[in-house]
């Protein structure tokens, strides 16, 4: 994941001059690496808390972060120790690799691509124009405004139109795992 | 609260950091430790009487060398300590590097015809030798420990023998000002034993003190 590194090293930089735009994007895309490293581990759950932990962990200390220094191998130490934290608590083995860095940053992609045929099976069962709003906001990032001004629809009726499609996703995906139940 | 959430609110509270914060408060650590560690040795032991004149010699210098290569190395280490998931390897093998020079040269001193080995190993004063290498090592092990609380230090135990090691060896320094001895065998077996010493609990120390 060179292009990554590089990508998340600028905005890094940037977010360490004070620029919130690149900030807010590093954190986002981290955020998504964390989740499915973490995950992996510790399952679902107890993941979200430790990407929370990792994230504030990594403002509050990002001032440690030196630009010589691969940002990869940076987010990874602080990630390990998050995760040898959350094992000591709960009792379980504390030995985590060393050298794993590439793997956060790698998996992540993997998983994601997994994800993504998922999201798009099931955008087929919506109809045409709420898929185009679910895609425009959930997965290109769009803001609502944005999508609002493409559409021709008003902000407000962008949000209900979105939450509705991400609610019927929803229920198709409950529908889908409880048929998964009764084979 | 859910993630966007949390990013939303920590970029928020982004403010410009200034470049160099790791080594600037290792340094403040360091140099309040050891300025204690000075004010100990010249109040409680004293430097030694004929210290000009030592300074005027080579062995002393190959004394205060050696503990002071020890303590840049230790410095090395530390600061990577203190950035998560920085590679200290290098400077902890080159750690060795004095210490191998040193027994090459306590070698020779040994095996030089007119030896006294008990001389050159044990001098006047190898019973005290490390524990006052130790009690001056604890101040600037206090001043490194807090700085690092302040960083990010993500191996706790290796990040608190580092800070030990700089302890212990800056320490040997400031007491190699005080200590009459300069054989490199007495050097070697009882300034290297202090060092480790401080080094040993400052490992212990470590996960004791530095969680975050």
């Amino acid at each position: 994941m060179i292009e990554a590194e590089g990508q998340y090293r600028e905005w890094m930089l940037a977010g360490l001059a004070g620029d919130t735009g690149a900030y807010r994007k590093l954190l986002a895309a981290l955020g998504g690496h964390l989740r499915a490293y973490f995950a992996r581990r510790v399952g679902p759950s107890a993941a979200e808390d430790l990407v929370q932990e990792t994230l504030i962990a990594m403002h509050s200390r990002r001032a440690t972060y030196e630009p010589s220094q691969p940002l990869t191998a940076w987010v990874y130490g602080i990630a390990r120790y998050k995760l040898i934290d959350e094992y000591r608590r709960t009792r379980r083995r504390a030995s985590v690799p060393l050298d794993e860095a590439p793997d956060l940053f790698a998996a992540d992609a993997v998983e994601s691509a997994g994800a993504k045929r998922d999201v798009e099976k099931l955008m087929a069962t919506l109809p045409e124009g709420k898929r185009a709003l679910v895609r425009a906001i959930k997965l290109d990032g769009a803001s609502v405004a944005e999508a609002a001004a493409a559409s021709g629809l008003s902000e407000s009726a962008v949000k209900v139109t979105v939450h509705r499609a991400i609610k019927s996703l929803g229920e198709d995906v409950t529908r889908d795992e409880g048929r998964g139940d009764e084979h | 609260m859910n993630t966007d959430q949390l990013i939303a609110l920590l970029s928020d509270d982004l403010a410009p950091v200034r470049r160099g914060v790791v080594l600037r408060w290792l340094l403040a650590g360091l140099a309040a430790g050891l300025l204690l560690a000075v004010l100990d040795m010249m109040m409680m032991l004293k430097p030694r009487p004929d210290l000009v004149a030592a300074m005027a010699g080579g062995p002393f210098w190959m004394k205060i060398s050696y503990t002071a290569a020890l303590t840049i190395l230790g410095l090395v280490i530390v600061q990577r300590q203190a950035r998560a998931g920085a590679d200290s390897r290098i400077p902890l093998y080159a750690l060795g590097a004095p210490v191998v020079a040193l027994i090459v040269l306590a070698a020779v001193q040994l095996s030089a015809p007119q030896a006294d080995s008990a001389a050159l190993l044990m001098g006047q004063t190898w019973s005290v030798c490390p524990w006052l290498i130790l009690g001056l090592a604890l101040p600037v092990y206090a001043g490194l420990m807090l700085a690092l609380r302040r960083l990010a230090p993500t191996r706790l135990s290796l990040a608190g023998a580092a800070a030990g090691l700089v302890a212990g060896a800056s320490a040997a320094t400031v007491y190699g000002f005080h200590c009459p001895e300069v054989a490199a065998p007495f050097i070697l077996v009882w300034y290297t034993l202090g060092i480790a010493m401080a080094a040993g609990l400052g490992s212990l120390g470590g996960p004791h003190f530095l969680r975050w």
